[in-house]
């Protein structure tokens, strides 16, 4: 996984509550065995219309918005566990989703895939809007180890949380695996004197 | 200290906690399918990872599976490519599996319970966010992403942080013609689809220990369209009834220990719970869904909320419904009757008991498939197959179908389907299909009438 510290860029407003996993890579494309291509197809159905013609007026489309930073509306990410959704975000060029709030399955996706899921107030992600509405060029900074996200240009700023372990395996680009396998002697004592 | 049902299983199974962070979660069995765990197979060969626990493992075939001619090989290339790469992955990692054409294969939530596999107090994953309809049994069961296939894959545990506990209570007795899907679609109307994130959601109260295992496994499996990440109903008699003697559970001596044990698990008198909600049987009625997230769901009798949000317009404009109508008397021409949600032979025997000596409208395309080749026995033995036959419903084999659409069997665009499954997304059934959730008696009343009906009026 690679280490991310911070991360400074334009961002690609979606003002929508509730984009579930299907809408971010739908059912049809899961017949990948790999983790390739993905990107190609993230929000496809809002992107492209059936006949494949791409829908201008979708933020993904709209020349005007360019970055790495999607900033989203509230419960982004219900639904289905497909990790797939991540791997389409992180293959479209996503390194930060930003949200007031973020479904379960999807935020540990993404935290494992290197997508890191920034949680704002209500009212700091009516101020990214704002901001990208006033000036699409706007630039935001997610510092991770300060667990900050500000506009800049301006001193408008905001704290997020973010599991401290899990903090630690996105700045230095660990990922679970390791740490379990690590704990392969106590797992196996575990299971010798089980509690139930 | 005074646990609940949660904390007591959760408890039992925590190898190690990690300082200032997660605990490492000892999961006794994980179910995998075709779709999201080719790609953990293959990071644990590319990092030379041999898989742990291969028995405590078992696969099947069920998201992009035929649900025609399941004799032949699979049509489609890219399903036929994923459904040859699971049968590959388990044979090398010897993994069982119920491939398609095995007289276990099914849906991977309907198929667990019914060969056994589930068991109360046991932890279970899968890399399907329906895992949750495990929970019936008193178990945490949940979905898992790839990277965490991967995990139980290499250590048989995962990393998590203990989520926060949540109980929905409903007493009292259920209205004729209310089943427990339209218990769960009435909670998730009321709490919205993000009340229960970060929770795992107990159960409780007269109606849940009333219902069948059938019926806990329809109201566990949507915990997570409110969010939550599992649900549980204490395991009593019914549970313990339901898993002697099939396949996989405990046997004799060994059983009667077990359901010792799980007898211990429900939650103590005054546990405490982190949220807690009470509803009344009594107010709920059949539903239905009128937007495009589980949430967004009405009694049968009520209109379409007024809401200025944008959101919400846009979901309406998808579904072309106004604020403020009913959707009684709404033409239908697609129904299902199928996915993990409601596809067990109970389900099939409240549609053939209302279907029975009636015709469906002409205009309707009814599909039933069943959750498993167990049911789709059962259906056949039963004489339910006759009925729907004479009806002119179409039986077909089991699988998730058109629940997500990834096989062929997907509703036009802009047609209603009024289907027994667990999500109306935009698409979710088909690029432009219009989902409308319901009970598996609503839905085979919409097949008659070729419309929606306010089945209650039928009934009393």
């Amino acid at each position: 996984m690679e280490k991310f510290k911070t991360h400074t860029s334009q961002a690609i407003p979606l003002n929508i509550a509730n984009v579930d996993t299907d809408q971010i890579i739908p059912a049809r494309f899961l017949k990948a065995t790999d983790k390739k291509g993905f990107g190609d197809n993230v929000f496809r159905d809002w992107r492209f219309n059936k006949a494949g013609k791409a829908v201008s007026n979708f933020s993904l489309n709209n020349p005007l918005y360019s970055g790495s930073i999607l900033i989203a509306g509230d419960n982004f990410g219900c639904g289905s566990s497909r990790e797939h959704a991540a791997w389409a975000l992180v293959g479209f060029g996503f390194k930060v989703i930003v949200s007031s709030f973020f479904a379960d399955i999807f935020k540990g996706n993404a935290l494992n895939n290197g997508l890191l899921p920034v949680q704002v107030s209500e009212g700091f992600l009516n101020a990214l809007f704002a901001a990208i509405d006033t000036d699409a060029s706007t630039l935001f900074e997610v510092n991770l180890e300060a667990q900050t996200i500000s506009i800049k240009g301006t001193n408008l700023s905001e704290s997020f949380e973010i599991d401290p372990y899990k903090k630690t395996c996105m700045i230095n680009g660990y990922d679970d695996i390791d740490y379990l396998l690590s704990k392969k002697e106590l797992i196996e004592a575990f299971e010798l004197q089980k509690p139930y | 200290m005074k646990k609940t049902l949660f904390d007591k299983v959760w408890d039992a199974h925590v190898v190690d906690t990690v300082e200032n962070g997660p605990q490492v979660l000892y999961i006794d069995k994980h179910l995998i399918h075709e779709v999201t765990s080719p790609q953990a197979f293959n990071e644990l060969e590319e990092r030379n990872i041999p898989v742990f626990r291969p028995q405590q493992i078992a696969a099947t075939a069920d998201h992009n599976t035929p649900t025609l001619e399941q004799h032949l090989p699979v049509k489609d290339e890219l399903s036929r490519k994923q459904l040859a790469q699971l049968s590959e992955n388990c044979r090398k990692n010897n993994i069982t599996l119920y491939e398609l054409g095995h007289k276990y294969n099914g849906i991977v939530h309907v198929m667990a319970p019914e060969l056994g596999i589930t068991q109360p107090g046991m932890t279970m994953v899968c890399g399907d966010s329906h895992t949750s309809t495990h929970g019936a049994f008193g178990t945490i069961a949940f979905g898992i992403g790839t990277s965490q296939v991967a995990q139980v894959f290499a250590s048989q545990c995962l990393l998590l942080s203990k989520p926060k506990s949540l109980r929905v209570t409903v007493n009292g007795t259920l209205k004729n013609g209310v089943l427990s899907k339209d218990v769960i679609l009435y909670i998730i109307s009321k709490l919205g689809t993000n009340s229960g994130t970060g929770y795992f959601c107990e159960y409780a109260g007269d109606v849940f220990e009333k219902m069948s295992m059938e019926g806990r496994m329809t109201v566990c499996n949507m915990s997570i369209e409110m969010g939550a990440r599992g649900g549980m109903i204490a395991p009593d008699e019914t549970t313990f009834d339901y898993v002697k003697g099939r396949e996989f559970a405990p046997k004799n001596e060994a059983f009667d220990k077990k359901v010792a044990y799980w007898k211990t698990l429900p939650t103590d008198d005054g546990a405490p719970f982190d949220k807690e909600y009470f509803f009344d049987a009594e107010d709920i009625e059949p539903m239905v869904t009128y937007g495009t997230n589980p949430g967004m769901g009405i009694k049968i009798s009520d209109t379409i909320p007024v809401n200025n949000d944008p959101s919400f317009k846009k979901s309406l404009q998808y579904m072309n419904f106004e604020a403020g109508k009913s959707l009684i008397d709404t033409p239908i021409n697609f129904v299902f009757i199928g996915s993990c949600t409601n596809s067990r032979i109970e389900d099939f025997r409240v549609a053939a008991d209302y279907v029975k000596g009636k015709k469906k409208a002409k205009n309707v395309t009814a599909w039933l498939v069943p959750g498993s080749k167990q049911v789709e026995t059962q259906i056949i033995e039963e004489g339910l197959k006759d009925i729907f036959n004479d009806a002119g419903f179409e039986l077909r084999q089991p699988g998730c179908s058109a629940c997500l659409a990834m096989n062929d069997d997907k509703i036009p665009q802009n047609e209603y389907c009024v289907s027994t499954s667990n999500r109306n997304f935009e698409g979710r059934q088909g690029q432009g299909a219009r989902t409308i959730l319901a009970s598996p008696l609503m839905a085979a009343a919409t097949a008659i009438e070729g419309k929606i009906i306010d089945i209650t009026k039928q009934l009393n």
